[in-house]
């Protein structure tokens, strides 16, 4: 460790030399962008190590090289594609009933004021009760099957998305609207164009709420019962002590809930380009 | 002005307009014409009505009795040969300058929006963002989105009260440029004497929902702001709108020695 720790950090060399000052200066940006990992590092080779001399007894934590291993194994065997795509699937199927019911009625009741006031105190009132709550009600009117999984998320993902398109579109600037109709835009002009936009960015919010959501309500879905999935993969190795797989599950779960929220910011760097909060310096 | 085309500018008509806000009566019984293609400043003290009557001539608020009329026909609504700009620039930050000033034209005169962008100096910026551009530069913008429809009346709404001193002196010579150019009436509303003065044919004070003044301009253009006459007119209609009593000095209030200490109140 004390050799990384040597060429992380490269500082005293760098005013040696004015010649060398360019190099000294990217090798503390290097440095700079390196050392967040180091704790990361010596914590991953501290539990190698402690794994490998016994300390750790692999029913607790296996060695993340095991873990490493078991999901080389299974990625080779193709079962973990398998898994992840019927997971990836439910989820994302889940995610477009309930965010695109939920963006629907998020733009009609912030569009339409009779739609609010019909709507929208039943929709908060629903929107207090957890998903999980649900769970039994679920399981007697779905039994275990698919449809229970995606009724859940759905349920889940609805609320975060309703609300924000909800705000968003209340929240579009009056002025901007008013301008809208005197330089003579028509109501779907006037839409697409000014209140649409004006609230994406708050739809934007809503939706990486719940993507948030999507993976938590998805996990204790699938560990509830099923017959594939990464939940299923992590519930089986469990039966048979396999902690090695449990890991490789959970770190599964981790992975597909970053690309995710990567797959939302991206959408917010692209459709927020205007925003100066979204420009990347240039 | 007899230089500019009746065709470019509209004739506004106001008879006995009136306008309430619930019980507070905030235009009373008004009376004026502006002739086509001419300037007429409003000025007047914040609240005095004068952005109300802008609004009522755009067709944004309905008058609540008399009569209002461009080129003889009642107004109702909004009308496709007015613009306004506004005191914000009110750009929708999404759009590119470009389609900022494109907005509600059809897609084959794009081109239009383009080059009015360059009549007001903007033409190398069509493609940034409005979160981009300085203030003096949104208002340009905004400037150009409302000539792009060649308006026969183009209405301001104070559009350069958030500007500095100098930006405004350049705004100024651009507005007055293009509405020589263009011919079309323009009504600004202003609490600035100084600009009214520059820029009108006539310069109206609206005094608590009343028109109290009604001066020609007759200083020869481009006017400048050293000009003796210039600073005499300026002098004189501002203390007209100083004249008002609501801004007597306050009599001291007889009362406040007399508080007693316990009658007062903290509040934090």
């Amino acid at each position: 460790m004390s050799n990384t720790a040597v060429t992380l950090n490269p500082a005293p060399a760098a005013p040696v030399q004015a010649a060398t000052r360019p190099w000294g200066r990217a090798l503390r940006a290097l440095a700079e962008r390196l050392l967040p990992w180091l704790l990361p590092l010596v914590l991953v080779v501290l539990w190698q190590l402690s794994a490998q001399w016994g300390w750790l007894s692999s029913r607790v934590l296996p060695a993340p090289l095991g873990v490493l291993q078991a999901g080389w194994t299974l990625a080779e065997s193709g079962e973990l594609w398998q898994h992840v795509k019927i997971s990836a699937g439910r989820a994302l199927l889940g995610l477009a009933i309930g965010g695109g019911l939920g963006l629907a009625l998020g733009l009609l009741t912030g569009s339409v004021r009779v739609a609010e006031t019909l709507l929208d105190s039943t929709v908060q009132m629903v929107r207090n009760i957890p998903a999980l709550a649900l769970i039994p009600l679920v399981i007697l009117w779905f039994g275990i099957d698919e449809a229970a999984k995606l009724f859940l998320i759905a349920v889940a993902v609805f609320f975060p998305i309703y609300l924000n398109t909800f705000h968003g579109i209340r929240n579009v600037d009056p002025g901007l609207i008013e301008m809208g109709r005197t330089y003579g835009l028509s109501r779907w002009g006037l839409y697409t164009q000014v209140i649409l936009p004006g609230a994406l960015s708050s739809i934007l919010v809503g939706l990486r709420f719940s993507l948030g959501l999507m993976w938590v309500i998805l996990i204790v879905a699938e560990t509830i019962s099923a017959q594939a999935g990464i939940g299923y993969l992590t519930m089986n190795a469990r039966e048979f002590l396999q902690t090695d797989i449990v890991l490789v599950g959970i770190l599964l779960y981790a992975l597909l809930g970053k690309l995710a929220d990567v797959f939302a910011r991206a959408l917010e760097r692209h459709w927020l380009r205007w925003h100066p909060g979204y420009q990347t310096t240039t | 002005m007899s230089q500019h085309p009746s065709s470019g500018g509209v004739r506004v008509q106001l008879h006995q307009l009136s306008k309430r806000f619930g019980q507070r009566e905030v235009l009373k019984r008004n009376e004026l014409t502006i002739e086509p293609g001419e300037f007429v400043a409003i000025v007047g003290r914040s609240g005095c009505g004068k952005s109300t009557l802008l609004r009522l001539i755009a067709g944004l608020e309905q008058a609540s009795s008399g009569e209002l009329r461009l080129d003889g026909a009642p107004v109702q609504g909004l009308n496709d040969s007015t613009r306004i700009m506004f005191q914000d620039a009110r750009l929708l930050p999404w759009k590119r300058v470009l389609d900022n000033v494109a907005l509600g034209l059809p897609p084959e005169r794009r081109a239009d929006a383009a080059a009015v962008l360059s009549q007001v100096g903007l033409g190398d910026r069509v493609n940034d963002w409005p979160a981009r551009l300085s203030g003096g530069q949104r208002q340009r913008v905004s400037l150009a989105r409302a000539l792009v429809h060649q308006p026969r009346l183009l209405l301001l709404d104070e559009p350069l009260g958030a500007l500095d001193a100098l930006t405004r002196i350049e705004m100024h010579e651009l507005i007055e440029g293009l509405w020589r150019r263009h011919g079309f009436t323009a009504l600004l509303v202003t609490h600035d004497v100084q600009e009214a003065v520059a820029l009108a044919d006539r310069v109206v004070l609206i005094e608590d929902g009343e028109i109290a003044l009604d001066e020609r301009i007759a200083l020869p253009r481009p006017r400048s702001r050293g000009d003796a006459a210039f600073a005499a007119t300026e002098k004189r209609i501002l203390d007209r709108v100083l004249q008002h009593p609501d801004t007597a000095e306050p009599a001291p209030d007889p009362n406040w020695p007399g508080v007693p200490a316990h009658g007062l109140r903290w509040a934090i």
